[in-house]
C-alpha cells in the first residue's frame, strides 16, 4: 500500500507541474503526462495483458487501461492520466478499508489464549492448549485467560467475561463452578479440571462462528454480486455502441467527442464500489455485534433481523429469571381464629414445616425465610406428594401445600386469582393463610419490551405452559401484545406455525427462547435468538443468534446493529447506483466530461467504503 | 465432501465474486462460496471428483487474480 501511495503522490506532482506549463510546449507537455502516467499506470496494463492470457479480458485493468489509453489518443492527456491516477486512488481506498476491518476483526477476536499450565505430578508445564486434554489439570494464574473449559476445583476468584459477553462487571466464581475459555482470571489462582479440549472450546467455537458468519451471505449481498456481473457487461457494451455509432448514423456527430464520452462509460463500468462495500458492512455489524456479546451465525440473519416487525418470547428463562421466589404472604385477616400470624410468622411456620423437604417450592419458602432452621422444633414430618407436607412445629401441627392438601382435612381456603404457585398454611386444623411463590421476571425485561417497541417492532407475544392467570399478569407488566398460555413444547411450534401463516411473507418473525426445549421453535422461526447464557450448548446450536448473557436488553442492541448495518448497506447501494446512471446520462448526452466520471466514480467508491466502515462501530446502541 | 482453503493475497471483491462464480459451474460443484472479508474459501462437492474440481478451481483462481495464493485453511 506505502508503494502505491507514493506512486501516486509522484504522478500527482508531475502531473501538476505538466499542467502549469501548459500544452504550448507540446513535447515537453506530453512526455511529461506520458512519464505521470507510466508511474501510476503501468501495473495497470502489465494486470490487463497478463489476464488477457489468461482467458479473463474484460476485466477492471483492461476496461482502465482502453479509457485511459483512449484519452491519450483524442490527445487529452490530463484526463488519460487523471483516469489512472484517481482509479489507484480509489483502489487505495478500498485495500485501506479492508485491510482495517480485516485487522479489526483479529483484535476483536485476539481472544484465543496461547499457553496452558498443565499440572503433571507436581510440576507445572507449559503447553499448547491444543495438547492438553479433558481430564487434566491446569492452573490458571491472576491476570491469564482461561485457555480451555473446565470445572473449577479449587480456588475463588474474579473473572473478567467481557471476551465473552460484552460486560465489564466482573463475575464471581468459585470450586464447582463451570469456567469458559476466553474468560480473564482477576484475583487468585483457580485450579481446574478441564473438561472439553481445545477445538470444542467455547473461545474456539465463537471464533470459527464469527469468521464463518461472514461466509453465509444475505439476500443484499447476492443482490449486489448478480447486478455486478450484469452491470460491467451491459455498460461497456453501450460504451462501444456509443463510440461507433452516432459518428456512422449522425450527421454533425465527430468521431473524437462521442469516442470522448464513451470513455466515461468505461471509466464507471466498475462496479468495485458496491461489490466491497456491502460485504464490508455486513462483516462489520457482525464483528461489532460479537464485541457487545451478540453472536450472530450469518449476515443473512443479521439482515433478517434488521426486517422483524414481531418478536416471539418463550417465558419461563427468557423474560423471566426461571427461579422460584415468594412474593406474597397473606395471613388470615378475619374470622374467629384464635390463631393470628404475622408475615414473618407464617413464613416461618412454612419454611420449617417444608424443612426437609427438596422441592423447589421448599427451597424458595427456605430462602425467603433465610434464617437458620432450629430443627430440634420440627418433631414429625410427612410428604404427601403432589399435595405438600405436613409436620409438627412447636407442638403445632401444620399443614404447607395446594388446595388439594387442604381438602384432605376439609379445611376452607379463600378462593381467588393468583399467578404462581399458591402454598396454604394450616395451624392445628385452622386456616392461617397462604403464601404466593412465583417466578421473577428479569430487572431488564419491561425496559426491553418498551425498546422494542421503540425500535420498530410491531408485535411482542409469549408463548408458555404456564396458566393463564400467571402469563397474563406477567403480559401485563411487561407489556405484552399478546400470549398464549398452557402450551405444551408441540404445541409451541403449532402456534408459530399460525402466527407465521397469519401475515404476508415480508415480513419477519423473531423467536426467543432459551435453548433447551425451545429449539424446534428456533428453527422454525425467522430467525430464532437464544439466551446463551454462559455455556448452554444447546442454545448455540438450535439458535442463528445466540445472546451471550441473559438479558433480553441485548435483544434490542442486536436489533438496532442489525437497522443500522442494513441500513449503511442499502444507503451504499443506492448511492453508488444512483450516481454512477447520472454520470453515464449526462455523460452520454455530453453534458458532464471525464473528469465528472472520474470524480464521480472514485468519489462514490471512498463514500461507499468509508461508510461501510461505519457498521463496526457498535457505541451506544 | 468439503473442502477449505485460504486465498491469500485477495484483494479484489469483484474478482471473489467471479472465482466463486465460475467455481460453481464446475462439474460435481454443489456449492462453492468464497468469503472476500476473510478471504476463504469453502467447496461442497461429490468425493471422487475433488481432486479435478480442485486442479480447475485454482486455474480459476489464478485467471481472475495471479496474484493470489491458494493455501490448505
Amino acid at each position: 500500500m506505502k508503494t502505491r501511495l507514493i506512486r501516486i503522490i509522484l504522478s500527482a506532482l508531475i502531473w501538476i507541474v505538466a499542467a502549469l506549463i501548459g500544452p504550448d510546449q507540446k513535447w515537453i507537455y506530453l512526455s511529461l503526462f506520458l512519464v505521470s502516467y507510466a508511474i501510476v499506470g503501468w501495473n495497470i496494463i502489465w494486470k490487463a495483458i497478463r489476464n488477457i492470457t489468461r482467458g479473463n479480458v474484460f476485466d477492471e485493468n483492461f476496461l482502465m487501461g482502453i479509457a485511459a489509453i483512449g484519452a491519450f489518443i483524442i490527445k487529452e492527456y490530463p484526463e488519460g492520466v487523471a483516469v489512472m491516477l484517481f482509479y489507484q486512488i480509489g483502489e487505495l481506498f478500498q485495500d485501506y478499508a479492508v485491510d482495517k476491518s480485516r485487522r479489526s476483526i483479529t483484535e476483536l477476536m485476539d481472544i484465543r489464549p496461547e499457553f496452558a499450565n498443565v499440572k503433571i505430578d507436581d510440576n507445572l508445564i507449559l503447553m499448547d492448549p491444543d495438547e492438553v486434554r479433558p481430564g487434566d489439570i491446569i492452573m490458571i494464574k491472576a491476570g491469564e485467560r482461561v485457555p480451555l473449559d473446565g470445572i473449577i476445583l479449587e480456588g475463588q476468584s474474579f473473572l473478567d467475561t467481557s471476551a465473552l459477553t460484552g460486560e465489564y462487571v466482573p463475575r464471581e466464581v468459585q470450586a464447582g463452578n463451570e469456567l469458559l475459555s476466553g474468560c480473564i482470571n482477576l484475583n487468585t489462582v483457580l485450579t481446574v479440571e478441564v473438561t472439553k479440549e481445545y477445538g470444542e472450546s467455547t473461545v474456539s467455537r465463537i471464533l470459527d462462528l464469527v469468521e464463518n458468519a461472514s461466509s453465509k451471505k444475505s439476500t443484499s449481498e447476492r443482490f449486489i454480486t448478480r447486478f455486478a456481473r450484469y452491470y460491467t457487461p451491459v455498460v461497456v457494451i453501450i460504451a462501444v455502441f456509443l463510440a461507433f455509432l452516432p459518428p456512422l448514423h449522425i450527421d454533425g456527430a465527430t468521431f473524437s467527442d462521442w469516442f470522448y464520452r464513451s470513455l466515461s462509460f468505461l471509466v464507471v463500468s466498475c462496479p468495485c464500489a458496491l461489490v466491497i462495500s456491502v460485504p464490508l458492512s455486513f462483516f462489520g455489524g457482525i464483528g461489532g455485534a460479537s464485541s457487545k456479546g451478540i453472536l450472530v451465525k450469518g449476515g443473512n440473519y443479521l439482515e433478517i433481523l434488521a426486517q422483524a416487525d414481531r418478536i416471539v418470547f418463550d417465558k419461563t428463562g427468557t423474560l423471566t429469571k426461571g427461579v422460584f421466589r415468594v412474593q406474597e404472604i397473606q395471613p388470615v385477616q378475619t374470622g374467629d381464629s384464635s390463631q393470628k400470624f404475622t408475615k414473618e410468622e407464617l413464613l416461618e411456620l412454612a419454611a420449617l414445616a417444608e424443612h426437609f423437604s427438596n422441592h423447589p417450592i421448599s427451597l424458595s419458602l427456605r430462602q425467603a425465610y433465610g434464617q437458620e432452621i432450629d430443627s430440634s422444633r420440627i418433631t414429625d414430618m410427612e410428604e404427601i406428594t403432589g399435595h405438600g407436607v405436613r409436620a409438627v412445629v412447636d407442638d403445632k401441627e401444620i399443614l404447607a401445600g395446594n388446595y388439594k392438601l387442604m381438602d384432605l382435612s376439609s379445611i376452607s381456603y379463600p378462593s381467588g386469582e393468583w399467578i404462581g404457585t399458591v402454598v396454604h398454611v394450616a395451624v392445628n386444623g385452622e386456616y392461617a393463610g397462604f403464601i404466593e411463590i412465583a417466578d421473577e421476571i428479569k430487572e431488564d425485561s419491561t425496559k426491553a419490551i418498551r425498546d422494542l417497541k421503540k425500535a420498530g417492532i410491531e408485535q411482542t407475544i409469549m408463548l408458555t405452559g404456564d396458566n393463564e392467570i400467571t402469563a397474563r399478569k406477567v403480559s401485563e407488566e411487561l407489556g405484552l401484545d399478546n400470549y398464549y398460555a398452557k402450551l405444551l413444547p408441540e404445541d409451541k411450534v403449532e402456534k408459530l406455525e399460525d402466527l407465521l401463516s397469519q401475515s404476508s411473507p415480508k415480513t419477519k418473525l423473531a423467536y426467543v427462547g432459551d435453548g433447551i426445549n425451545d429449539a424446534p421453535v428456533l428453527a422454525r422461526a425467522d430467525v430464532g435468538i437464544a439466551m446463551g447464557g454462559l455455556g448452554s450448548d444447546a442454545a448455540i446450536e438450535a439458535a442463528d443468534v445466540v445472546i451471550m448473557t441473559d438479558e433480553p436488553s441485548k435483544i434490542v442492541t442486536a436489533i438496532r446493529i442489525a437497522k443500522k448495518t442494513l441500513g449503511i448497506a442499502w444507503q451504499n447501494i443506492y448511492l453508488a447506483i444512483a450516481v454512477k446512471i447520472a454520470v453515464l446520462i449526462l455523460s452520454a448526452l455530453g453534458i458532464t466530461t471525464l473528469w465528472a466520471a472520474i470524480f464521480a466514480d472514485v468519489g462514490v467508491t471512498v463514500v461507499a467504503v468509508l461508510n461501510s466502515l461505519r457498521a463496526m462501530n457498535v457505541k451506544g446502541l | 465432501m468439503t473442502k477449505r482453503f485460504r486465498l491469500q493475497g485477495l484483494g479484489c471483491a469483484n474478482c471473489a465474486a467471479k472465482i466463486e462464480a465460475a467455481i460453481n459451474k464446475l462439474e460435481g460443484v454443489k456449492e462453492a462460496s468464497v468469503n472476500f472479508m476473510t478471504a476463504k474459501i469453502i467447496i461442497e462437492g461429490d468425493k471422487d471428483k475433488m481432486p479435478s474440481i480442485l486442479q480447475e478451481a485454482e486455474r480459476i483462481v489464478k485467471k481472475f487474480e495471479p496474484d493470489v495464493v491458494m493455501k490448505k485453511a
